[in-house]
């Protein structure tokens, strides 16, 4: 059976372990350290970890002030309030003057569940994505999120690591080699490509095996540095396949899908369907059903995939 | 020179500077002049050919519009020649409307939109006790700004983590772009809110240098709390027709107010 993990808890673990071969790593949370998993890394280096109450915008300002006298700073909150709140002071005080803030936010999308619409960020990938200097991440699961928060910590600037809280299957081996800018091919395939980020991988895995089964063949790719994008890998399926399929538990407008149909759209146009929410909020339930509801299930991706061919 | 005449040489660069950008802040940057003078040319521990100096003080313009008196002083003081604020807010310049860290010697934090330069700096005071360094920080705030939520979530913070190295200006003019603070918002009274913050309270004349420097001490000396010196200043100071003249917020004087100013300064310029 697969092994079930949940990003935000590779966070945690991760974090102790940059801890412990980098005195330089601090930590900040805004109440929220159980949930984000930032409490492994305050059980650990209590010295290093300040939580700053309920304030999300105090939780980026004081990050920026670590960062700007040589620290290397996570803040971590719920993906809503840490790009949703902060967006302003991610934006001037630390984008602008590109401190070495990492943003690593937990509790992203419809898989938030049973919190519903208020705690359900659908749109974070969109507002990071646009902000100078800033490098947004979206890992498909546990492996893949430590190799993330290691290169965060390593890359000179601003970083945005976009975070489950529920347990996702366990795709990659302790092999697989996360790069910044570097989209990883899954399944080959010449018929039609489906590009997903985050949570939605597995279920794009799923969805390729499918296809496969009734004789299409469908190419799967990983995109888990949504900024910067890898253009060659989405470019070459582009030219290779006869359309893209971009899925994401976030909305169509902004995020991965926006994304994709920027290069496609000015290097080698192609057909392009967007999955992801519609221009919705989520609401109340659980996270997979809702995942389910708002058409990010696997007969989506099959049938948009056919309906390229 | 004594601090007066580096106060007044200050004084007359930013009048001299605004003239030539046609843009940028008077009232609030004569306000805090003397403020400036005493951290750049009394307290502070920085060496101008080295900027980024890591056990050097730290000075955050939370007031970011204030970068008149910012590069008025740092220029006085070598950051960079005098010749540069001649460039201020012009294309391609490092002297930014707002200050930017990247790009000009001597600014420690980048700023400009109000509230969020407390919070740095108690982010670097966090760092020098984590290091356990000796430098102290340094952060202006305006009258004004404490009207925005993010100052009282980093008065908290400053409080909770007994940031004994953290002094701050409160530069308590009574003026913001719309009218007086007190008609717009008011504030008051902003001594007992931080006191009830857990500040350490010190209130001054913001433009008596002994005052100024008295204050500095004690702070110095108080341990396990924050400092908030509430300063009480001009807007406009030192030039008679700008003086607590809400207008004179966000206006450039033209050529022949500026000659007039420069005139009720002494005249000229000695650099």
């Amino acid at each position: 059976m697969t092994k079930m993990v949940a990003t935000r808890d590779a966070y945690g673990e991760a974090l102790k372990e940059l801890g412990e071969r980098n005195e330089n790593i601090v930590v900040l949370d805004a109440d929220l350290s159980g949930s984000t998993k930032t409490s492994v890394f305050e059980k650990a280096f209590p010295n290093r970890f300040f939580n700053v109450g309920i304030a999300e915008q105090n939780l980026i300002g004081t990050a920026a002030g670590l960062a700007a006298a040589g620290k290397t700073p996570f803040a971590s909150s719920f993906a809503m309030f840490a790009t949703g709140r902060a967006f302003e002071i991610i934006r001037n005080s630390v984008c602008y003057p590109k401190l070495n803030v990492k943003i690593a936010a937990t509790h992203a999308g419809l898989t938030v569940g049973e919190d519903g619409a208020t705690h359900q960020a659908l749109e974070d990938i969109s507002i990071m994505r646009s902000l100078p200097n800033m490098v947004v991440l979206c890992p498909a699961d546990a492996i893949e999120t430590k190799q993330c928060i290691f290169k965060a910590a390593e890359h000179d600037g601003p970083v945005y690591i976009r975070l489950g809280r529920a347990k996702v299957p366990v795709i990659f081996d302790e092999n697989y080699k996360f790069e910044i800018g570097k989209g990883v091919e899954l399944k080959a395939g010449k018929d039609v490509t489906i590009v997903a980020t985050g949570v939605m991988v597995d279920r794009a895995l799923q969805a390729g095996e499918k296809l496969e089964e009734e004789g299409i063949s469908a190419r799967v790719i990983n995109i888990s540095t949504i900024k910067p994008i890898d253009k060659d890998i989405i470019i070459k399926a582009a030219k290779e396949t006869r359309g893209i399929i971009t899925v994401e538990e976030h909305s169509i407008i902004g995020g991965l899908g926006s994304a994709v149909a920027e290069v496609v759209g000015e290097n080698h146009p192609a057909r392009l369907i967007r999955i992801g929410t519609m221009d919705t909020f989520g609401e109340s339930g659980d996270g997979f059903e809702l995942l389910d509801k708002y058409g990010l299930n696997v007969d989506n991706i099959v049938n948009k995939a056919k309906s390229l061919l | 020179m004594k601090l007066e005449q580096v106060a007044n040489e200050i004084r007359k660069n930013i009048i001299k500077m605004l003239e030539k950008s046609k843009s940028g802040h008077p009232g609030g940057s004569l306000s805090a002049v003397e403020i400036f003078t005493a951290l750049y040319f009394k307290e502070m521990r920085i060496d101008p050919d080295n900027p980024k100096w890591v056990d050097r003080d730290r000075f955050v313009l939370s007031k970011g519009h204030g970068t008149p008196v910012l590069y008025a002083t740092l220029a006085e003081r070598g950051f960079f020649p005098k010749e540069e604020l001649d460039n201020f807010r012009k294309i391609d310049s490092m002297l930014q409307g707002h200050p930017d860290m990247k790009d000009t010697p001597g600014v420690d934090m980048t700023t400009g939109s109000l509230g969020q330069g407390l919070a740095a700096a108690n982010g670097m005071a966090l760092a020098g006790k984590l290091d356990n360094k000796d430098y102290r920080v340094y952060a202006i705030i305006g009258d004004g700004e404490c009207q925005e939520g993010m100052i009282w979530e980093a008065a908290m913070l400053a409080a909770h983590y007994k940031l004994d190295n953290l002094t701050v200006f409160l530069d308590h003019n009574g003026l913001q772009i719309d009218g007086k603070t007190v008609d717009i918002m008011n504030i008051e009274p902003i001594d007992e809110k931080f006191k009830a913050f857990g500040w350490h309270i010190i209130k001054i004349d913001g433009h008596s240098f002994d005052e100024i420097l008295n204050a500095i001490e004690e702070a110095k000396n108080i341990k396990e709390k924050p400092t908030m010196i509430i300063s009480s200043t001009i807007k406009g100071k030192g030039v008679s027709f700008m003086e607590n003249q809400v207008g004179w917020h966000g206006k450039a004087p033209s050529a022949e107010e500026a000659a007039k100013a420069i005139e009720e300064l002494g005249g000229g310029l000695n650099d």
